[in-house]
């Protein structure tokens, strides 16, 4: 019983990597209507940015937060410049681009700051948390602030203008031009925030892995079916996703016997598939339904 | 005007003699003892290794290698000869590895490879290389099966192969805590299984005392889970195969969920900058390694005259590359091995006589090699390095204890 | 949030403008009669090094044949290919490794293979879309190392060590070294394969196959068995990447797990856009570009190759955002004065 609910406290901690992960997944996803491959990278190429600002002498949060700046303004630029070439091909060729986009910033990471592991400061310490061993204090600071940030974009899509003008712009373009909305000012907008928010998942996550160019492809792996299994139209749901992703890969590893050790990875990915077998749109996706 | 007397032509003519001579004789060696890639005033050497895709972070071996022999031919080359070391990337696949070797044998026309990285990559490469005849010298992996100078005569190794590296644990396990429950965190890949297999195999009948076998993907982010697994299970010597990045996860998840058992680190992740410092030093006090590298961010090297010729090396000509990877101390040493091998050819720069000398390495050290560690090769033992030392850290740094060991091949 | 997730391939494919931009068939007849005397004169001026690198492009073009009937042709976005490249490579190799078999029955076998597992993992597809579909396929790509792994399994797989296969040698009678076999079988292989995609493309099962991609309602409202030809494209489609799979065995002479992962799906992925979704000729340029391309960035440099690999890629995205094949299509039409309504 012990180890089970270890397992389960493990789970949720990786979980709450994978919640990050999947939140800046959605996000970018709610903005442009498919999955960005580059996510992880350019949020391990923000955390870098973060951990250089920080061995040259700047103090934590003042880093944390030029660095959440540079990385938003980072995204806009990339939606603007990057992609405005390719913004009318197939689907197929932007996602192309991002594959190049991931290459490009892996590459100069491991070229600049090198390969070897480093440590990146958290400001919520390490310390176990109320006494026990189960989850320590930074884990459940990932928690607090990824629901944090999941409260705050729903406060902002549903309560603000802008949001609502994001929304529309996503949903349907033409109609929304048609209303006034800056079409492209709009994407650019929630690529600024999925960048923005890609940092600080880097942030929160680099403490517990180490920082290093390779760091977000596991990462992204999981976040990606994180959100896949929670519903790609429903930002809670992609946290929850990344909840039941971690839980599901460690309860899978230790409980399952004889495949379980080596088949890890494989195990959750199959269960995700057979969940979304009977909830093809993930489990709080919602089913559209369209005029033929 | 020059007078056409006989004493200006024979004085002239002696001159075209002695002018004339060298080059002839140099050409009449060039034929007979020269291999592909080797001229009068250059060798061509050639690897393969990850420069690129997820096996990058073992970028900083060929780095290095290339590296020395830049330094090499700053230093006047190897017998007068510049070395042309041609690196090419195949992310560490092997299909890419086939295509790379094949075009330095067959179009780069190399005389050698030297230090090719990866198992899998060499493992592809391993039938071709033998039945073209060209020397796969010091292969960078520690597979067992390099060492097979009857089946393949033209491939050697060089670091003591993860095996026996497995083996030793267990011999030191048996001595230190002959009831002890063990749990092995390993990656799942060749090196990963091979000290799984050493470790058992060096028990012997008592290999059940393994009830954890724990393996990791590169891609998992953490190994948190393994290591909880393995506290509730009642694992109390931990023997940690995993490379630097999860053996650091490993020691600081064991360190917080306050889980003290016997620590045994490979050699792969056992470096004090790259490893036990973001893992934090007190949570690494005691734990148990074996070394056959000098490591580079260990101060208690700072003085030492080989780590201050190795740390110039790098201050010269790889200033940007970062002191605490391990990776630039072995590329830096199989190099070296090389190196040694072109010098002990002489003018007979045939590939047969490469492969010889190669097998005649006598008593051969690096600067970073531990003191009293030498590489030594005959025609029957392709195995150069086979000792290693244990040593524990104290919290600051590493203190070899013991004897040299030999490992026995696995 | 209720977004519309749109199609991820239905815009991917620029419909063709019916007849006007057509070549005439005499003309594209003579242009792959003149394409295959070239490839099956190569061998007498190539070194075995350029031979043993075609022979891979080939392959490569093959796997992405397969791919294309999937996404191109049907619009399932698929992730797994890599999946059926490696089952298809380990299926020869085992055959020939532990059992013995001639290397001509392994291209049929791994074919026959990867077929029945493409077909039985087009079944669950059918009710995913998209990047639900691609997340399923992607589970497919990282499962396949991992099963590779397996120990119950290494007897036959080799385990992580892999398998070294026996190149075959060429007939007593032909004076050719293996290189200019193995290039000659793949060459022959390539063509028959390559004609038979055409052919069913431009069957009625094609057009049913074109149909489910550009509108599925309207197609199932026509008639058309969508869960049929779904599946059955999605066997076909495996059965292609695996045949390329289990020649690329034969080339290479060595199988190991990790080679087959999620990075060469992406790889295949990248060739299929650069040559032209929807194109079969293009295939052949992806195969080109996924080869070379790497190459030419590491040469460029090699602590920055993923870098100036990614850069070429965007530029040449920038340039032919519908791949070669789309590039060729647009500048054959302002040849021809045509211009697209």
């Amino acid at each position: 019983m012990e180890l089970l609910l270890q397992q389960v406290m493990a789970g949720l901690a990786n979980g709450a990597i994978y919640a990050c992960m999947a939140l800046a997944v959605v996000m970018i996803y709610q903005a442009i209507d498919h999955l960005n491959f580059a996510q992880g990278e350019m949020a391990m190429f923000s955390t870098f940015i973060a951990w250089q600002m920080i061995a040259w002498g700047l103090p934590y949060w003042v880093a944390f937060a030029l660095t959440v700046l540079v990385s938003f303004v980072a995204g806009v630029l990339i939606d603007r410049v990057l992609f405005r070439p390719v913004q009318n091909a197939p689907i197929l060729s932007q996602i192309v681009a991002f594959i190049a986009l991931f290459s490009i910033l892996n590459s100069s990471a491991g070229q600049i700051w090198d390969f070897t592991i480093k440590n990146f400061p958290t400001p919520f310490g390490h310390k176990p948390l109320f006494g026990g061993t189960l989850i320590d204090t930074h884990e459940a600071g990932m928690i607090g602030v990824t629901l944090a940030l999941l409260g705050l974009l729903y406060l902002f899509f549903r309560g603000t203008r802008l949001g609502l003008a994001m929304r529309a712009a996503a949903a349907n373009p033409e109609s929304a031009r048609l209303v006034g909305i800056r079409v492209g000012w709009m994407t650019a907008l929630g690529w600024g925030m999925a960048a923005a928010i890609g940092a600080v998942a880097g942030m929160l996550i680099a403490p517990v892995v180490f920082l290093e160019p390779n760091m977000m492809i596991g990462v992204l792996l999981y976040g990606f079916a994180g959100a896949v299994l929670g519903g790609l139209t429903s930002p809670a749901g992609a946290v929850i996703g990344g909840f039941l992703v971690g839980i599901i890969e460690n309860l899978a590893g230790t409980f399952i016997p004889y495949v379980g050790r080596e088949l890890k990875l494989t195990l959750a990915l199959i269960l995700i598939v057979v969940v979304l077998m009977f909830r093809p749109s993930g489990i709080f996706g919602r089913r559209v339904v369209s005029r033929v | 005007m020059k007078q056409l007397t006989r004493r200006g032509i024979l004085r002239s003519g002696a001159g075209a003699i002695a002018f004339a001579a060298p080059l002839l004789s140099v050409r009449i060696a060039r034929a007979k003892n020269s291999g592909p890639g080797v001229t009068d005033k250059e060798i061509k050497l050639g690897n393969t290794g990850p420069y690129s895709g997820p096996a990058s972070s073992y970028s900083a071996v060929p780095k290095a290698h290339s590296a020395y022999f830049k330094m090499i031919n700053d230093q006047g080359g190897i017998n007068g000869r510049m070395v042309n070391c041609i690196s090419y990337d195949d992310a560490y696949t092997p299909p890419k590895t086939v295509e790379m070797v094949r075009k330095l044998v067959e179009e780069d026309g190399v005389l050698a490879t030297s230090a090719t990285l990866g198992t899998p990559c060499n493992s592809a490469i391993w039938h071709y290389m033998n039945q073209k005849k060209v020397p796969q010298l010091f292969v960078a992996t520690g597979a067992t099966k390099w060492d097979d100078p009857k089946g393949h005569p033209w491939t050697i190794g060089w670091q003591p192969n993860y095996q026996s590296e497995g083996r030793i644990y267990a011999t030191y396990i048996l001595k230190e805590k002959a009831d002890g429950k063990i749990g092995v965190l390993y990656q799942n890949d060749d090196f990963g299984k091979d000290y799984l297999k050493g470790v058992k195999d060096g028990l012997g009948d008592k290999a059940s005392m393994v009830i954890v076998e724990a393996s990791y993907e590169t891609t998992d982010p953490t190994v948190d889970s393994q290591v909880v697994d393995m506290k509730a299970k009642g694992v109390d010597v931990f023997v940690n195969c995993a490379i630097p990045k999860f053996a650091a996860q490993a020691i600081r998840k064991a360190a917080e969920i306050g889980w003290k058992p016997l620590h045994i680190l490979s050699s792969i992740g056992n470096s004090v900058g790259a490893t036990l410092k973001p893992a934090g030093f007190e949570n690494a006090k005691d734990i148990v390694s074996d070394f056959y590298l000098k490591d580079a961010s260990d101060p208690k090297w700072k003085d030492d005259a080989g780590y201050k010729t190795w740390a110039a090396f790098m201050d010269k000509y790889l200033p940007d590359g970062d002191k605490t990877d391990a990776g630039h101390v072995a590329g830096y040493c199989l190099a070296a091995a090389t190196a040694q091998v072109l010098k002990q050819c002489g003018n007979d720069l045939t590939r047969e006589n490469v492969m010889k000398q190669a097998g005649s390495l006598h008593d051969f050290s690096v600067p970073m090699l531990l003191p009293g560690i030498t590489a030594n090769t005959s025609a029957t033992d392709f195995a150069p390095l086979k000792q290693v030392q244990m040593a524990k850290f104290d919290g600051q740094r590493w203190n070899l204890f013991g004897e040299l060991i030999r490992g026995a091949i696995g | 949030m209720t977004t519309v997730p749109k199609d991820a391939v239905a815009g991917a494919v620029p419909v063709p403008v019916q007849g006007s931009l057509r070549v005439r068939p005499t003309v594209r007849h003579l242009v792959v009669a003149a394409t295959i005397v070239i490839a099956a004169l190569i061998p007498l001026v190539a070194q075995s090094f350029v031979l043993f690198q075609l022979t891979e492009v080939m392959i490569y073009g093959l796997a992405i044949l397969g791919l294309n009937l999937l996404t191109g042709f049907n619009g399932q976005f698929s992730l797994g290919h890599s999946a059926f490249y490696g089952l298809g490579a380990y299926t020869a190799a085992i055959l020939i490794h532990n059992y013995e078999v001639s290397y001509l029955w392994t291209l049929p076998a791994a074919g026959g293979v990867c077929f029945v597992v493409g077909f039985l993992f087009g079944l669950p597809a059918l009710r995913l879309q998209n990047l639900y579909l691609a997340l399923a396929t992607f589970a497919l790509a990282t499962a396949m190392p991992q099963i590779l792994k397996f120990h119950a399994l290494e007897a036959w797989t080799g385990g992580v060590q892999g398998l070294v296969v026996d190149q075959p040698d060429a007939p007593d009678f032909l004076p050719l070294n293996t290189d200019q076999w193995l290039y000659y079988v793949t060459l022959v292989v390539v063509i028959i394969m390559f004609a038979a995609a055409a052919n069913l493309i431009r069957s009625r099962t094609g057009r049913a196959m074109m149909a489910i991609r550009d509108n599925p309602i309207a197609a199932a409202a026509m008639g058309i068995n969508a869960s049929l030809y779904k599946t059955l494209t999605f066997g076909v489609s495996a059965l292609y990447t695996g045949v390329a799979g289990a020649l690329s065995a034969l080339a290479v002479a060595y199988v190991a797990p990790d080679s087959f992962n999620i990075f060469l799906s992406i790889s295949l992925l990248v060739g299929l856009v650069i040559g032209g979704v929807g194109s079969i000729p293009g295939c052949l340029f992806g195969g080109l570009f996924v080869l070379y391309v790497p190459n030419i960035a590491n040469s460029l440099s090699t602590g920055l190759a993923g870098a100036i690999y990614g850069i070429i890629l965007l530029i040449v995205i920038y340039v032919m955002p519908a791949g070669a094949a789309g590039f060729t299509r647009f500048a054959l039409a302002r040849m021809q004065g045509l211009r697209r309504p």
